[in-house]
């Protein structure tokens, strides 16, 4: 377990509830580890958590300029967390371009800790400062604490033998222990990572657990600062947790339902950001039987799976918004084909290119309709970086119980982000039964269960089973290529009632928090964090609202039209220009209202409370005016 | 499986009821032919053929044999075969395709599957046309063809489908010709019993949008002029009383006529497992200069471990030292803490 500090000096230590924290420097500063550190660290020690990473798209920007400037952030609380947080207690601003960056999400008096050693002249110039903040007193709202981070590291540095680059590359690791100090935090996590990453190099790992525990002794002896926090674990429902991300939660869920369906997974797949890291995951577990194929291209990496699921394995493709456009005619295969496959769009600003590294959730749409002529597919969403693991488990199962392609909707902000998440029991997970067609007596390529309107699965290589599949229309039930015209209206149809036949089993829409009233917000996806959060702090202020957070975009859970009439308003917060709403007014003709943020960074809790509160405020003006 | 549990096969076992939708007279009847005829020689279980294509003419292929079969998009067979191989490497995964499927919308897929070396049998179906919409020049046209879409001549230079394979690092590169059925089918089975990818470059006429692309190989006359047939261990012999020869000269080849002191000695002696694939290349590169044949037969057969086989033992050797995985372990992974 954690072992605490005791502090001999009897410095303040004040127990609070939560704190932000964010560590930002230039993209080879080293702060995606620190902050992935530090979350891990205060997930141990059983705080509730949320993070935001936020990263150029260039590997390195120009050193010391603004467009290098990485930043991570951490909500960590004893309380229920459920955003990275709209403004920041603690900033680690490690040169002058990051602190610029990041300077105006910080809280008034809040904690500042600089890298003095990287305010120089040079330094401030490429951040296009003009003069230098620690000494013009343009800090002096915040509690500042400039520290020598290199000179000092170097110093805890110099019996290794090191040259001053491998030196200063551990200065991040000073700056960790720092915050370790700060949050009474205990650095054995991090000793046992640095061990483990710098296997074979024990030199590295030495020298960044030192630069970290001198870091840490710096604060104890120096008394740079007369107040550490405390924040109590929090109160997480019993079981076994770890901490998780979005991408990591994807693969883990697509293993387990290939254990769990008893066929091997099938991975086709071609780099993109911010989907890669599902690749490189998969490709670890081999011992699973999984076979990652990185293919030549984003439509070979889709067909390749079209063919392994023809073949009978559960077959996925992971990829986002420009590699979905290009895999978008082998969708309507799939659909075609009827066959059981999973396409993972971990969606990131766009259009074209964009925004590689920042998210955004505007690929809905493409994922519903996209595609030539008539291909419905069932679309989901996941809500939090854990949820992904259950979204996996689940779009594979609609997949193979009714023999179709199912998209799931992720983004960049819960890919990268990571939060708590419960290890489910063995014994909770789903079964996924599958069933392989075997019986050729009768055997018809399309002939449908009653209940799904799933066609058989006839896997290449079963006896008596000799078929053929294609893009072409078929004939109902013989499969046989056929172009007439009421055949064609009615394989259209069939296509399409398959989709609707999956709203038989998805759950009913039960909004949170109150079940009717003025209003009502419908989201989906990673703006769940804020839109809760919102929720919670609004309903506390007596309002009465619903929050209805869809999992199932398509088909929609079949009684949400009643739900949508019983509140007075509907709000629909999207990182989009408002494509649900778009839906839902289509579908339900209803004055559903879009409330839209397209700036690759995900909503704020203060954002969404404003605009209930704009909402509420308006409703009241008309309804006295209507009285009047 | 033994051969023993394989049935007997006839050629009218790999034939379907579907009525063949192919022009008149079209070259495909003779590839199908073929194909239907050697299939049952394999002493493969049918049912574990699967027969993949693309778009265009060729790609109905699959709709005619009796056996797997799946009609997929253009040009992305390859990649949908690539897939089913990974998935079942017992299977026996033929691929047909024309020139226009696999070297122009499905390029990038057919370079791929070649260097990886995936057990796929390609069956390229070469018309110099595209004969499905109807008459456009496609990427094997000759520069200046008139079609639809060039009235005044194409000004692409065409891909030559042999070098582009041999040049993709292709284990198995060969040619026949849609009408030359006794070659065709000795081609075919040579590919059949290739480990790794074989890519068949078959000359198929098209009688409707390019009637006679090929007749300079193919009518009787000039045939044995223009056609050197490429054998194993033998010397590269044509013309009507088998008087040329081709012969190396420096880095290149020349044609020479036997006798005057010449003789077979001083030809080049065919080795398709030559292991320079510069000389398969020299091959394939010939009919394009004045006076050189065109080969038909096996270019290149090297021996290289398939893709399917490759990755298939990667997971076994994994499985072997981390042990099969635990699915319970899996989850617990990494750092974890108990809320009580």
């Amino acid at each position: 377990m954690v072992t605490r500090t005791t502090d001999f000096r009897e410095r303040k230590r004040e127990v609070i509830d939560k704190a932000v924290i964010r560590f930002c420097g230039d993209s080879g500063d080293g702060m995606q580890i620190t902050g992935s550190q530090f979350t891990n660290t205060v997930a141990l020690y059983g705080n509730d958590l949320a993070t935001f990473p936020d990263f150029p798209a260039e590997i390195r920007a120009p050193a010391g300029t603004l467009p290098g400037v990485s930043g991570y952030q951490v909500h960590f609380a004893s309380t229920d967390v459920y955003t990275p947080g709209d403004a920041v207690d603690a900033l680690v601003a490690m040169n002058p371009a990051a602190l610029k960056v990041n300077l105006a999400d910080l809280k008034p008096n809040g904690i500042v800790i600089v890298n003095v050693d990287s305010f120089k002249e040079t330094d401030l110039r490429k951040a296009q400062m003009t003069s230098n903040p620690i000494e013009d007193h343009s800090l002096d709202a915040y509690r500042l604490f400039p520290i020598e981070l290199t000179k000092l590291t170097r110093t805890a540095l110099q019996e290794l033998g090191l040259d001053a680059k491998t030196m200063d590359r551990c200065k991040n690791f000073f700056a960790l222990g720092m915050c370790y100090w700060l949050y009474n935090r205990s650095m054995d996590a991090t000793f046992r990572w640095l061990d483990d990453k710098f296997q074979g190099k024990p030199l590295l790992a030495e020298a960044n657990k030192r630069a970290m525990r001198a870091g840490y002794s710096y604060c104890e002896a120096t008394e740079a600062f007369q107040v550490s926090y405390e924040i109590p674990p929090a109160r997480l429902a019993p079981g076994t947790y770890r901490n998780i991300s979005g991408n990591t939660a994807l693969a883990l869920g697509f293993v387990t339902a290939s254990q769990k369906a008893g066929i091997p997974l099938f991975l086709g797949s071609y780099p993109i950001t911010p989907a890669s890291d599902i690749l490189h995951e998969l490709s670890a577990f081999k011992n699973f039987g999984v076979i990652t194929f990185q293919a030549e291209d984003e439509i070979a990496a889709v067909t390749s799976a079209i063919g392994a699921s023809y073949s009978g394995a559960l077959a996925i493709t992971t990829t986002s918004g420009p590699g979905m456009a290009l895999k978008t005619e082998a969708l309507g295969l799939a659909a075609a084909v009827e066959l059981p496959l999973v396409v993972c769009d971990i969606q990131r600003g766009g259009p074209s290119t964009g925004l590689p590294t920042k998210t955004e959730q505007a690929d809905l749409l493409q994922a519903l309709f996209g595609r030539n002529s008539e291909a419905p597919i069932p679309v989901l969403a996941a809500a939090t970086p854990g949820d992904c693991f259950w979204v996996a488990l689940e779009a594979s199962r609609i997949a193979i119980k009714y023999m179709l392609p199912v998209i799931i909707l992720s983004d960049g902000y819960l890919a990268n982000g990571a939060e708590p998440w419960r290890i489910p029991a063995l014994q909770d997970l789903p079964e996924i039964p599958v069933h392989f067609e075997t019986n050729p007596d009768g055997f018809l390529p399309y002939s449908r269960d009653p209940q799904t309107l799933a066609r058989p699965w006839a896997v290449p290589g079963t006896p008596g089973l000799e078929h053929r599949i294609g893009g072409l229309e078929k004939q109902d039930l013989s499969g046989n290529v056929n172009y007439e015209p009421l055949n064609h209206e009615r394989m259209v149809h069939l296509r399409a009632a398959k989709v609707e036949a999956v709203a038989q089993e998805i759950p009913d829409a039960v909004p949170a928090g109150d079940p009717d009233g003025d209003l009502l917000i419908v989201a989906w996806g990673s703006t769940y964090g804020p839109v809760t959060a919102a929720l919670k702090a609004q309903r506390a202020q007596g309002r009465r609202i619903g929050h209805v957070h869809l999992r199932y975009l398509n088909p929609l859970p079949k009684n949400l039209g009643e739900v949508l009439k019983r509140y007075r308003r509907i709000l629909v917060p999207e990182m989009n220009m408002g494509q649900l709403v778009m839906v839902l007014r289509a579908k339900y003709l209803l004055d559903a209202q879009g409330y839209n943020k397209i700036q690759g960074r995900p909503f704020k809790q203060a954002e969404i409370e404003a605009k209930i509160e704009e909402m509420l405020a308006s409703y009241s003006e008309q309804s006295a005016g209507a009285r009047r | 499986m033994t051969a023993t549990t394989v049935p007997v096969y006839t050629k009218k076992d790999f034939q379907t009821d579907q009525e063949i939708r192919w022009c008149p007279g079209c070259g495909d009847y003779a590839i199908l032919s073929a194909v239907q005829s050697i299939f049952p020689e394999l002493g493969i279980p049918r049912e574990k053929f699967v027969i993949v294509s693309g778009i265009g003419c060729s790609s109905r292929f699959p709709y005619y044999m009796n056996t797997f079969g799946f009609h997929s998009i253009h040009g992305r067979a390859p990649s949908v075969a690539t897939g089913i191989k990974l998935t079942r490497p017992d299977l026996h995964v033929w691929v047909a395709t024309g020139d226009g499927d696999s070297l122009s919308i499905g390029g990038n897929h057919t370079i791929h599957m070649l260097r990886r070396n995936v057990g796929i049998k390609v069956l390229l179906f070469n018309n110099r046309i595209y004969g499905l919409t109807k008459g456009q020049y496609s990427p094997t046209s000759e520069f200046g063809k008139k079609a639809k879409s060039t009235p005044f001549g194409s000004l692409d230079r065409p891909f030559d489908p042999l070098s582009l394979a041999i040049g993709a690092g292709a284990t198995f590169v060969a040619r026949s010709v849609d009408i030359f059925q006794q070659h065709l089918k000795e081609t075919l089975k040579k590919a059949a019993a290739h480990q790794g990818s074989a890519f068949i470059e078959i000359l198929q006429n098209c009688n409707i949008f390019n009637d006679g692309a090929w007749e300079n190989l193919t009518e009787k006359d000039a045939r044995s002029e223009h056609v050197v047939q490429l054998q194993q261990g033998q010397p590269l012999v044509f013309g009507k009383n088998h008087e040329k020869g081709i012969r190396m000269k420096g880095l290149d080849l020349e044609v020479v006529t036997l006798g005057n002191g010449v003789t077979e000695k001083d030809l080049l002696i065919h080795d398709e497992q030559n292991p320079n694939s510069a000389y398969a290349y020299l091959l394939s590169q010939m009919e394009l200069r004045e006076g050189f044949p065109a080969p038909i037969g096996v270019l290149r057969a090297e021996q290289a471990p398939r893709y399917e086989d490759l990755v298939a033992s990667q997971i076994q050797d994994v499985v072997s030292k981390r042990g099969r995985g635990d699915l319970g372990a899996l989850l617990q992974a990494g750092d974890t803490w108990v809320v009580k």
